[in-house]
């Protein structure tokens, strides 16, 4: 049997030792932190939006993230298949033509029928687009739901608050999904800072992620249950982690009461900040090198990409397979060697 | 067109009349491109909100520095003078120049200058030796002011940053122009495609400087392209005299000679 090592415990790691287990081969888990999620993928939207995120993504971050609906919504049945909604305030009506060009698979709603769809916005904006394939998921709920899954596993080792660098070499192959902390061995990885945060309020009720375009202070809101909000979220060209500053928090909450004004009233349960780690072109990688495969710059996709990577990486493994959508000629050298 | 056409500025020479800004690409990667195509040879970049608490802004900074261009540091967000003037002392150090895009916002909803902040950071920034490039209104007494100040040119809207409505107000930009023959006169914010870019340049305008129109076009790189080309003709335009409009037809083909002719 082929043991494979995975580093890191977030969404790329738990869906990259949740396919290779599933595969049949041996996984040792291995998690600096004492448990998984404590990375990026915690604060993640958890929104499965392919033709959404072709708004400002190539479109194979749309083909990747289409079998990322078929992990979540069919395979885990984690996700809900609600669709997304995007709206824009009155004077921004060019953001909403913008956006409906550069995306797909949409239907254009008018007043009545985004009333019909979200009561609660009823006749708070004119007009709306409306993506009904696309899912959102909790991703604390579903990287707790992956761990779950590997421990009843009996070819998946999971171990936290080690450090990997102490341990003796992976038997055959390693699979490095740590995210921006790979930049020791990744030197072209960037940092790109979120921030976001999340609201309750028993005011409010939304059934599926609300997008709310703005060219200064754009805004989207997932819905969590049980009146939780998440309300995500800044990008910020900075690699600085965990600090959330007075004016994003600012911005995000004047958005969110655009959208709807209880959020005025809502109370804040959390804030919460981190660094996305992402390319120079902003597209995911697998890269190869001798026995160990990375997995990384998934960037704002966490949760869209990673299932496809994941399954494309064990191929790789197992199957030697080159994937020219994610992988360079470097890889395709190195599998030779 | 003279033989060395280039744009003079606190002495440096540019032989391209396009600046960009770098923010809003969909990639880093698209930013480069649109760069390179675009053939700009000094792009703008913002300090305020990459600076974070511990200069954490170097990855994308030193991506900016190593694109092998000019950079010119802006205080895009800034809101009062004082704010501005700190911006720019951070800028100095991090970029290691004393060239600065000057932009205090004075209103929300326009992102109107503040011509009364602009006119205090100005003042502040040219004493210690900043070169000042000040975002202001098309108001002529406040580029006088400017200019007694010392700023060796001055950057008028076209219209709200990121508007894309290209000129809203051309007596203004004509009289400004007319006002200040000599002055380097570089349009900043407003122009949405390529035929407002060619517009003000027929008008004399001696470059422009833009962002959201090619960050967010649907293909940036394409559209860094026809903005070069676009203030390529207008620049040729310019010098080539356009014609002046007619009310009537004028054949451009010679009517004598011909046999007969219609009468009317």
């Amino acid at each position: 049997m082929m043991h494979v090592r995975v580093l890191g415990a977030g969404v790329a790691g738990l869906c990259t030792a949740y396919v290779l287990a599933r595969a049949g081969l041996s996984v040792e888990l291995i998690e600096r932190m004492p448990q998984h999620g404590a990375g990026c993928s915690r604060y993640a939207g958890g929104m499965i939006a392919p033709w959404c995120e072709l708004e400002s993504a190539e479109p194979i971050v749309a083909s990747l993230g289409q079998e990322a609906l078929e992990f979540w919504v069919e395979e885990l049945a984690i996700a809900t298949r609600a669709g997304t909604l995007v709206v824009a305030p009155p004077r921004q009506g060019a953001e909403l033509i913008d956006f409906a060009r550069r995306t797909s698979r949409f239907e254009n709603l008018d007043a009545a029928a985004l009333g019909q769809l979200e009561p609660q916005l009823s006749g708070r904006f004119e007009t709306a687009l409306y993506y009904p394939q696309e899912a959102h998921l909790d991703p604390r709920q579903a990287l707790n739901f992956l761990a779950r899954q590997l421990e009843k596993m009996p070819n998946v080792t999971q171990c936290y608050g080690v450090d990997a660098t102490a341990l003796a070499p992976a038997q055959d192959w390693t699979v490095d999904c740590r995210g921006f902390l790979a930049k020791d061995h990744l030197r072209q990885l960037r940092g790109v800072k979120g921030e976001m945060l999340i609201l309750h309020s028993d005011e409010i009720a939304l059934s599926r992620p609300i997008r709310m375009l703005h060219p200064r202070r754009p805004v989207y809101i997932v819905p969590r249950g049980a009146g939780y909000f998440m309300i995500g979220a800044t990008m910020i060209e900075n690699e600085e982690r965990a600090r959330v500053t007075a004016r994003s928090i600012v911005e995000l909450i004047n958005s969110a009461f655009a959208i709807h004004p209880a959020f005025a009233e809502a109370e804040i349960i959390e804030t919460g900040s981190d660094v996305r780690p992402a390319f120079r072109d902003n597209l995911p990688q697998l890269i190869r090198r001798q026995k160990t495969l990375y997995i990384n710059g998934l960037y704002r996709h966490g949760f869209l990409l990673a299932p496809a990577l994941a399954k494309r990486a064990a191929r790789v493994l197992l199957e030697d397979a080159f994937f020219p959508e994610v992988m360079n000629a470097d890889s395709r050298e190195w599998t030779s060697v | 067109m003279p033989d060395a056409d280039r744009l003079r500025l606190y002495g440096s020479e540019f032989g391209s009349r396009l600046f960009i800004g770098t923010a809003r690409y969909p990639s880093p990667l698209a930013l480069e491109e649109s760069i390179r195509a675009s053939e700009c040879e000094m792009v703008t970049v913002s300090l305020r909100r990459e600076a974070g608490g511990t200069r954490s802004g170097e990855s994308f900074w030193s991506f900016i520095r190593n694109l092998g261009v000019k950079v010119l540091p802006n205080t895009a967000g800034c809101r009062t003078a004082k704010e501005a003037i700190a911006t720019a002392q951070m800028a100095r150090e991090i970029f290691a120049t004393n060239w600065i895009k000057l932009e205090v916002i004075g209103e929300e909803d326009t992102l109107q200058p503040d011509v009364f902040g602009l006119i205090e950071a100005t003042r502040a920034l040219i004493r210690e030796g900043f070169y000042v490039l000040p975002y202001m209104t098309d108001d002529l007494v406040v580029a006088e002011k400017l200019l007694d100040l010392g700023c060796q040119a001055l950057m008028p809207w076209a219209a709200p940053i990121g508007s894309g409505r290209g000129v809203n107000n051309p007596f203004a930009l004509r009289a400004l122009r007319a006002h200040f023959p000599d002055t380097p006169l570089i349009i900043d914010a407003g122009i949405g495609a390529p035929s407002h870019a060619v517009a003000v340049m027929e008008m004399g305008y001696d470059a422009i400087l833009l962002n959201t129109a090619i960050s967010r076009a649907g293909d940036p790189v394409e559209m860094a392209r026809a903005f070069s080309l676009a203030i390529k003709a207008g620049r040729s335009a310019f010098f080539a005299k356009p014609m002046l409009p007619r009310d009537m037809a004028e054949p451009s083909t010679p009517i004598i000679g011909r046999p007969f002719d219609q009468l009317s």
